[in-house]
């Protein structure tokens, strides 16, 4: 399905390097892109959906030749049959939900079926109407998504769609993922910080470190457990504590191991479990 | 009430529309130029839009009256070989206050270019939209206030011009006169009525034109958010 081999300098924190990826997708494949901040992620999908333009390389989807460095060859973004969902959802302002996904799917065959669909698959129909900006994090992610699949597309992007969202929605949310990738039979690209995400939703890890592969094979499997790193944000009674994760901004709430007493800001070693899949 | 009141009054709001409407053609796709562009020339450009705001009138008006008479190439092309003479007539004063308001068009609309989040374009764009489309289903509604902001900082602008439309126009009734114009002609008569019918027009006019602009870009505020 997707084929691509792409190389693009890199500005990080330790100095220039170079983004540089081989990869092949089968069709139907969930992929995650996972690796610290200014490993090239974002990069990467920006490069694959035609937004920036690589030093070099090729990209092969279904036959077709989006990016070829000799000779050379390009496909814009708007010639790419992709979806992609933006870290800020870049939902618009200026329309309502229903609007949104109308825009998207303008041009295609059937596509006031289409829209129906999603907005009942996504339970977004009793929100069509509305406009983003009065829409929670969660809807408006899943507006985001219906509006990337509205296009019908066979490849989907998702920039950490995830990240901004507390932990029930998200839980939610990845749940509608893992439906919509088996619905839509997409191949699927996804960034993502979390490990238990990461083991319910993806076939196979991709790990990034200043631009290079690190690590490229199966997620750690359900029950494996994951060690993190926190910060203590809180002493709660019954001694439980309030810790921020190291990997983002998501709160959990443990009982205090025991052997000592931890303050707010004491830094904290937990091991996360993935209790199941979906 | 002057005699040429109603007369002037028409040539005055005649010019301030053309302007205004001629200024938001030639003005959109050189504000999305500066604010999208990545050209090296981009200062030089952007040097040239802003001239008229800190450039007496008098000076762009010398060079324009130069420019377009029979002592200049361009002029004696025009008047010779066109036939056009554009000295002391409307289509003169109207090329005048094109150039003249042109940082009030472009100003607002760049700003508000660069206003847009990226990834609203970009999501346009991977929603296979063209950069046409975008621009008008996605960027012009998001921008709604700059664009109100272009459209009437250009018109008030216009309407109190003298230095430009002087010297191209002189100050012929019903051709090249405008309110600004016959105000101080009415004083240098002493028609101090006169010259305060006038003053009097202008200024309400331009109060109620900034009331409607704040009032509509607060209700468009509380629409989008």
């Amino acid at each position: 399905m997707l084929d691509f081999h792409l190389l693009k300098a890199l500005h990080t924190a330790a100095g220039p390097r170079t983004l540089d990826v081989r990869l092949t997708l089968a069709p139907g494949e969930l992929l995650a892109l996972s690796g610290p901040s200014g490993a090239g992620k974002t990069t990467l999908l920006r490069l694959l959906a035609g937004l920036d333009r690589p030093d070099g390389g090729f990209i092969q989807a279904a036959g077709q030749t989006w990016y070829q460095e000799k000779p050379r060859q390009w496909l814009p973004p708007q010639q790419r049959p992709l979806g992609f969902v933006f870290q800020d959802y870049a939902l618009f302002p200026n329309m309502t939900v229903r609007e949104n996904l109308a825009f998207a799917a303008a041009g295609q065959p059937q596509s006031a079926r289409i829209i129906h669909d999603l907005l009942a698959s996504l339970e977004l129909t009793e929100l069509a109407d509305r406009r983003p900006a009065v829409l929670s994090g969660g809807q408006q992610q899943r507006v985001a998504l219906a509006r990337a699949l509205a296009r019908r597309p066979r490849l989907l992007l998702l920039d950490e769609p995830l990240a901004a969202l507390d932990l029930p929605t998200r839980l939610r949310l990845q749940q509608v993922l893992a439906e919509v990738h088996r619905q839509f039979e997409l191949t699927t690209i996804l960034i993502s910080h979390d490990p238990a995400e990461i083991t319910r939703l993806a076939g196979r890890v991709l790990e990034l470190e200043l631009g290079q592969v690190r690590r490229l094979g199966p997620p750690a499997p359900a029950g494996t457990a994951t060690p993190l790193l926190g910060r203590v944000v809180a002493v709660l009674p019954g001694g439980r504590l309030q810790v921020r994760l190291a990997s983002g901004s998501t709160l959990v709430e443990v009982p205090a191991p025991p052997g000592r007493t931890y303050a707010p800001g004491d830094e904290i070693g937990l091991t996360l479990e993935v209790a199941r899949t979906f | 009430m002057p005699p040429d009141y109603w007369q002037t009054l028409r040539l005055t709001l005649a010019l301030a529309a053309c302007t205004t409407a001629l200024l938001l053609g030639l003005g959109l796709p050189l504000a999305y130029a500066l604010a999208y562009g990545r050209s090296r020339f981009k200062p030089l450009a952007e040097a040239i839009v802003s001239l008229p705001l800190v450039l007496p009138p008098t000076v762009i008006g010398f060079y324009l009256l130069v420019a377009f008479s029979d002592s200049s190439a361009l002029g004696r092309f025009l008047i010779n070989k066109l036939g056009i003479s554009l000295n002391f007539t409307f289509p003169g004063i109207l090329l005048g206050s094109l150039v003249y308001s042109l940082p009030f068009m472009v100003q607002p609309l760049q700003a508000g270019f660069a206003q847009v989040p990226r990834s609203l374009r970009e999501a346009a764009y991977t929603l296979g939209k063209s950069r046409l489309t975008t621009l008008w289903r996605v960027l012009l509604p998001t921008m709604r206030p700059a664009l109100l902001n272009g459209l009437v900082l250009t018109f008030a602008h216009t309407l109190g011009e003298f230095g430009v439309v002087l010297m191209i126009g002189g100050s012929l009734p019903g051709r090249t006169r405008v309110a600004s114009i016959a105000i101080y002609d009415e004083v240098q008569s002493l028609h101090y009525d006169q010259a305060n019918a006038y003053a009097l027009s202008l200024l309400g006019l331009a109060f109620v034109i900034l009331v409607a602009l704040y009032w509509f870009t607060k209700r468009d505020a509380a629409r989008l958010s």
